[in-house]
């Protein structure tokens, strides 16, 4: 788990890394999702699946937004709102919705509930902007870039700092 | 030669000679006279020693081969066992053990020699040696060669202890003008096949005699269990060098040494030790009773030891526990599969029966793996009474420890895991539990302490308790430290109750020991022991008088993948209770429930049970269910009982335990998840934790 600590607390030094160094300009994928009118980016390293809202089987006694369990072939996994963790409303259920299930390490998987999955866009380098170092500091804020292509700026969220807290709480 | 493929089992050998050793010479230093003990320790030794040597681990198979030496001239008669000794050879045992270690990291013995070991070893040799003092160098010049022959004479087959009806085949045949032999095959030491070895020169001798008896068993031999030499007594009509020379002829034997029975010569020894093994027996119970109680559990372990040490020749096959993890979740997927399946068809009476007879397929193949997976945790507690031992020395105070349900079987993962807990309490119980001589003697106590592990099958649950009768937990000095620690304020702690109190021993870095003891009381302990044990899906508790004694058990369910739950639905939610904590199922109506400080109870043929109302405590729904007439689930946990309130009963279904994961971790009421039939998931209720 430290491992994955690490390398979430600043993603963009692993574009930097000495053996891929010299194939400048690197490229990194993101799947782009939709929480209300903004656009998210979520790199795709981290997306294990995508799949469609089904019944969620609630949990007593979690923290709010742990929305509850669902069975995804065959494993429990469990789902969290991002919405609510990101203090924004709480999620309107629709056709668009979408369960992304995120796999950090070997053994656990999440999933997180978003508006709609957009699409997928490659971005360089150069084309990403990093938080600056007093914006992080807002516990809030869980991005740690932005990202701008021909569709618009997309936020990057900090995987790691979104879904922590809940393993702790 | 590339011995690199067999490293695996003998790691796995050498750890069960260790672990035998561990114990024999344990029992020996109780009963230092037992032959049985003695012969079992130099079999073990010597196998140790043969392995070692045939895997090239040549230091090892030096210390081990001075032990052997010990062993033997104790078993001639030699030496005595003294206090001293066993020190030593428990030091060489750790000396072997470390070779294991590195040997297990590294595929190499390391460089160390252990001279102060095998300078002690031979100086307990020397002492005999004023006795033995002609015998010894005599034998080592004649067969310099031959070091495997050291350990003593060459014809171990005199050594053979002859049974009444044997005697009497012998002495018929004697009679009958046949000859008996009596022969002592030595296999050279880098043999590698020494059973198949064994096994052309016993059919060689076939051809030629009978043979009668062997040593060690002919099982014994054809599953390897002995070191590189075997002896067999034969009644044939030809000479001795036919017989010599047939088991010769087969190669990579050493040695074949020979010699005809006789049976008059013979009585007088063989007869000699039973008549000793008797007076033994009979001898250790009168001591007991005698002087002190101590002696009649060692005694009639020392009985079991012997009964179970012989069966264990059963044809075994070691496997990989990943590859019973993937045989049991693929089980697991199949009764997941059959559940769809059993929903989907419940009304279709022709597929109902074809249904059942899957059902109890998957159930019988469950079971089957589930067996596959127990081991006794005998592995693991097998070690404690040698630790007690050194922690005896290491503390000055007298103890003794008992164990009891060696033989109760735990899944293999838990089984491992639970060593480490139950060493904690151990310790624990030996450091902070028993109370110092003197201390012992004012509160009129015998002056050995004893402390016992026992365990036990409990419905779905193992138990295993640590008691000792030591000074109990003051109660007192555990709430003036919670005090100290800011744990609990005053006034919180005078409102506790002691069970409360004693719950507050499992917080993080609390330790009730005035002084810190490289034994225990560094501040982690108890808290470790607890969350270890509920990693597993078990649980720890404490009962204790203050001045009588403490308890602590470990409960642990039996299985931890599949059980056979009662379904049950709350509002409209589906939830899984397991059918082990389940005592029985009542209905009753709202005028049954009576109320104890304002608590909801009822009365149930004469015991008061709380009642528990699972929409309350699950947040299900707001308000309460208005119904008249309740069905109540009564479960236990040990001697407590309590009643969950459901709504509706769904019936009996095996279910296949899912963890939540780690971001689900602090739901206390849920302990996993299941998925149904229709590939819902219902949650798993822990009865336990309600209670």
């Amino acid at each position: 788990m430290m491992d994955n600590l690490k390398t979430s607390v600043s993603p963009a030094i692993g574009y930097y890394d000495d053996e891929d160094g010299y194939e400048a300009p690197k490229v990194t994928q993101f799947i782009v999702v939709r929480f209300g009118e903004e656009q998210y980016g979520i790199d795709i390293k981290y997306i294990d699946n995508i799949v469609r809202m089904q019944q969620i089987r609630r949990v007593p006694e979690v923290p709010s937004y742990i929305k509850g369990v669902i069975n995804l072939r065959g494993e429990v996994i469990p789902v969290m709102s991002a919405r609510i963790k990101m203090n924004l409303e709480e999620d309107v259920e629709t056709k668009a919705t979408r369960i992304i299930i995120l796999k950090l390490d070997q053994h656990d998987c999440i999933g997180i509930l978003v508006d709609e999955v957009k699409e997928v866009v490659n971005l360089e380098e150069g084309q990403i902007d990093k938080v600056s170092y007093e914006a992080k500091e807002d516990k809030s804020n869980f991005i740690y870039g932005i990202g701008k292509y021909e569709g618009g700026l997309i936020s990057l969220l900090d995987v790691n700092l979104v879904i922590s807290g809940a393993e702790t709480i | 030669m590339d011995v690199s493929q067999y490293l695996e089992i003998f790691i796995d050998e050498t750890k069960e000679h260790l672990q035998s050793l561990n114990t024999q010479i344990l029992d020996l230093e109780q009963d230092p006279e037992s032959e049985d003990t003695i012969n079992e320790i130099f079999r073990a030794a010597h196998s140790l020693k043969g392995m070692a040597g045939t895997m090239g681990y040549k230091r090892m198979q030096n210390l081990t081969h001075d032990m052997e030496n010990v062993f033997s001239e104790v078993r001639n008669g030699n030496i005595k066992v003294g206090a001293n000794m066993i020190d030593i050879l428990f030091q060489c045992l750790d000396a072997l053990e470390e070779y294991l270690d590195t040997i297990q990291t590294t595929a190499d013995e390391g460089t160390n020699e252990n001279e102060p070991l095998i300078k002690a070893l031979n100086q307990i040799l020397a002492g005999s040696e004023g006795e033995e003092g002609d015998d010894a160098p005599e034998a080592e010049a004649k067969d310099s060669k031959a070091e495997e022959a050291e350990d003593g004479e060459k014809d171990k087959w005199t050594q053979i202890v002859l049974g009444t009806s044997e005697k009497s085949v012998i002495g018929k045949a004697q009679e009958e003008g046949k000859n008996v032999f009596g022969l002592t095959v030595y296999i050279q030491e880098s043999c590698i096949l020494k059973a198949a070895r064994a096994f052309l020169v016993i059919k060689a001798v076939e051809e030629l005699g009978e043979i009668i008896v062997s040593a060690p068993a002919t099982q014994d031999i054809e599953d390897e269990r002995f070191g590189n030499d075997f002896s067999i007594i034969v009644i044939t009509d030809k000479a001795l060098e036919d017989l010599t020379k047939a088991a010769e002829a087969v190669s990579e034997i050493e040695t074949v040494a020979g010699g005809s029975i006789d049976l008059s010569a013979e009585t007088s020894e063989p007869k000699a030790v039973p008549v000793a093994e008797q007076k033994q027996e009979t001898a250790a119970p009168v001591a007991a009773t005698g002087t002190k109680v101590a002696a009649t559990p060692a005694a009639t372990k020392q009985d079991k030891k012997a009964v179970v040490a012989k069966p264990v020749v059963n044809r075994t096959v070691r496997v990989d526990i990943e590859k019973l993890d993937s045989l049991m979740n693929l089980v697991s997927e199949l009764i997941i599969a059959k559940n769809s399946l059993v929903s989907r068809t419940a009304n279709n009476e022709n597929e109902v029966s074809d249904i059942e007879y899957l059902e109890s397929v998957t159930t019988n193949l469950h079971e089957s793996v589930m067996k596959v997976r127990m081991v006794p945790i005998e592995s693991v507690v097998q070690k404690f009474p040698r630790m007690i031992r050194d922690l005896q020395k290491k503390l000055g105070k007298k103890m003794e420890l008992y164990m009891s349900g060696e033989e109760t079987e735990l899944d293999r993962t838990v089984v491992d895991e639970i060593g480490d807990p139950l060493m904690h309490l151990l310790r624990n119980a030996a450091d902070h539990g028993l109370e110092n001589a003197e201390l012992r003697q004012e509160r009129g106590k015998p002056e050995v302490g004893s402390i016992h592990l026992d365990a036990y099958q409990d419905g779905n649950n193992v138990i295993i308790e640590v008691s000792d009768d030591g000074g109990g937990i003051d109660i007192d000095s555990v709430k003036q430290k919670a005090i100290e620690r800011g744990v609990v304020t005053p006034d919180q702690a005078g409102s506790m109750s002691d069970k409360d109190v004693m719950e507050l021993l499992f917080l993080p870095s609390f330790s009730t020991a005035k002084e810190v003891t490289d034994v225990s009381g560094r501040g982690v302990g108890l808290d470790v022991v607890k969350s270890k044990i509920e990693s597993l899906s078990g649980e720890v508790s404490v009962k204790s008088k203050y001045g009588e004694g403490s308890t602590w058990s470990i409960r642990l369910p039996l299985t931890l993948a599949i059980i056979q739950a009662l379904m049950v639905v709350v509002g409209d939610e589906k939830y899984a209770i397991s059918l082990g904590s389940i005592e029985t199922i009542e209905n009753i109506t709202n005028n049954d429930i009576n109320y104890v400080q304002a608590k909801e109870v009822i009365n149930l043929r004469g015991t008061v049970i709380p009642l528990i109302r699972l929409d309350e405590m699950l947040d299900i729904r707001e308000e309460r269910s208005t119904s008249e007439d309740l069905i109540v689930v009564i479960v236990r946990k040990g001697e407590q009982r309590a009643g969950l309130i459901v709504d509706e009963l769904m019936g009996q279904q095996e279910i296949v335990i899912k963890s939540l994961g780690k971001y689900i971790s602090k739901c206390k009421y849920i302990s996993g998840a299941t998925i149904l039939g229709n590939g819902e998931v219902a949650l798993i209720i822990d009865a336990n934790a309600m209670i």
